[in-house]
């Protein structure tokens, strides 16, 4: 057992900070195992509520019932819980879409040549895997993995810019759950990029809203998690 | 995954569970929420007061829990857990976030939980069921290690993150993880929780 699952229980009692919690969150978001963990966790830590009990001043009941005659309960969710909406879709034809797409590639370090060579190594692999996701009013993003090429390559369409100050970056989510970064993108609204690293044994690759520049570990929950079937 | 048992509803009989209850707010039904808020309000607030202490800060916290729970009731799912370990799940992470963003102006005083005592049950609105359930988990925490009762109530009435609680414990953060995980598995067990 990795390290990372033994925070089911600081977790479950808001013990971590908020980079751990991000950090966790993460993982949680490829581990059944922790999930139903931390959900058992959470009951159990709600138990020991029962032993504080104490009467709340009756004004509060006002305040309360005042407070949400003013506001609508949410609509229910589909199946898919809020935290996962990103969930990919399986798009057999987006090599079609991939090879319309993919002109040109960026990348701030090296020359583009070989990388586009690269990238379309990837996505011509007989392996290749497709995960398109649809981020609605914000564009379209597709991660395509091969295994025997050991790498990934992300191609957006229409993608909404980053806030001021902000960049996309990638991570590929290595077989312990850990964000592992992969890049920059380039504040380009269609783009075709070679992630950096090994994505052959890969879960997931992520995008994250980050300061400029970057960051080691992702401060926010992804705006997209793309999952690998295979690998 | 089974469904999660542990609390009970509480719900006398003939009365609708909080699950029939939370099912009707989620539709607008707030006479129900109401309801659901009677039903759960003590432990709430209970559990907001002790993490955070001052009363103010409290009401507060139980103020905007249940504001959430009211705008999330539709999506409260029965299979993932029970009403009131939802909301006291929303209760404790408001309260926790509280006493953090407040931390840097009025410094917590660490040695508090090594002198605090159990509540005072005459101050209290337990109900007969809900005094049981305190009992039991009580009898339980008693079996806890002391280093693994200290560690889980450091961090759930004391708001402290486990680094934090290492080092109030003087032991290496990886014994103060595990510690924590162990004791509360240990409590899940003792408490039938999921099974």
């Amino acid at each position: 057992m990795s390290d990372i699952h033994k925070l089911s229980g600081a977790y479950a009692l808001d013990a971590l900070d908020d980079i751990e919690r991000a950090r966790f969150e993460q993982h949680l978001l490829g581990c059944e195992d922790c999930r139903s963990e931390v959900a058992e966790l959470q009951e159990t830590a709600a138990l020991l509520a029962s032993t504080v009990e104490a009467t709340p001043p009756p004004a509060l009941r006002d305040s309360v019932l005042a407070g949400i005659a003013h506001v609508r309960p949410l609509p229910p969710s589909t199946p898919v819980p809020a935290r996962r909406r990103w969930l990919p879709l399986l798009v057999a034809a987006a090599l079609v879409l991939v090879a319309g797409v993919g002109t040109a590639v960026w990348q701030p370090w090296t020359d583009d040549t070989p990388r586009l060579t690269a990238a379309e190594q990837v996505m011509d692999a007989p392996d290749a895997e497709t995960v398109a996701i649809d981020l609605g009013e914000a564009g379209r993003a597709e991660v395509v993995r091969s295994v025997s090429e050991d790498r990934a390559v992300i191609v957006t369409e229409d993608m909404a810019s980053a806030p001021d100050g902000m960049v996309y970056q990638v991570w590929l989510q290595s077989p312990e759950g850990e964000m592992v970064p992969a890049g920059l993108m380039a504040p380009r609204a269609d783009q075709t990029m070679l992630l950096e690293g090994p994505a052959g044994d890969s879960l997931a690759a992520g995008i994250t809203v980050e300061p400029e520049g970057g960051s080691l570990q992702p401060t926010s929950d992804p705006i997209a998690l793309f999952e690998f079937e295979s690998g | 995954m089974e469904k999660l048992s542990a609390i009970e509803d509480g719900a006398p009989d003939g009365a609708p569970s909080l699950v029939e209850l939370l099912t009707r707010a989620g539709r607008g039904d707030e006479a129900a929420f109401a309801q659901f808020y009677d039903a759960t309000s003590p432990r709430a607030y209970g559990l907001a007061l002790r993490v955070v202490r001052n009363p103010a800060h409290a009401e507060e916290v139980t103020q905007e829990a249940y504001l959430d729970a009211w705008r999330s009731s539709g999506r409260f799912d029965p299979a993932a857990g029970s009403p009131a370990g939802w909301l006291l799940t929303i209760v404790h992470r408001k309260a926790v976030d509280r006493v953090r963003s407040v931390e840097a102006s009025t410094k917590r005083d660490v040695t508090w939980q090594r002198e605090a005592r159990p509540v005072d049950h005459d101050e209290t609105a337990e109900s007969v069921q809900a005094s049981l359930e305190a009992q039991r988990v009580r009898t339980a925490i008693a079996t806890l290690t002391d280093v693994q009762r200290e560690a889980v109530e450091l961090t759930y009435f004391g708001g402290y993150t486990h680094t934090e609680v290492a080092t109030m414990l003087e032991v290496p953060l990886g014994t103060a993880k595990t510690r924590i995980r162990d004791g509360l598995i240990r409590l899940r067990d003792l408490m039938g929780v999921g099974s």
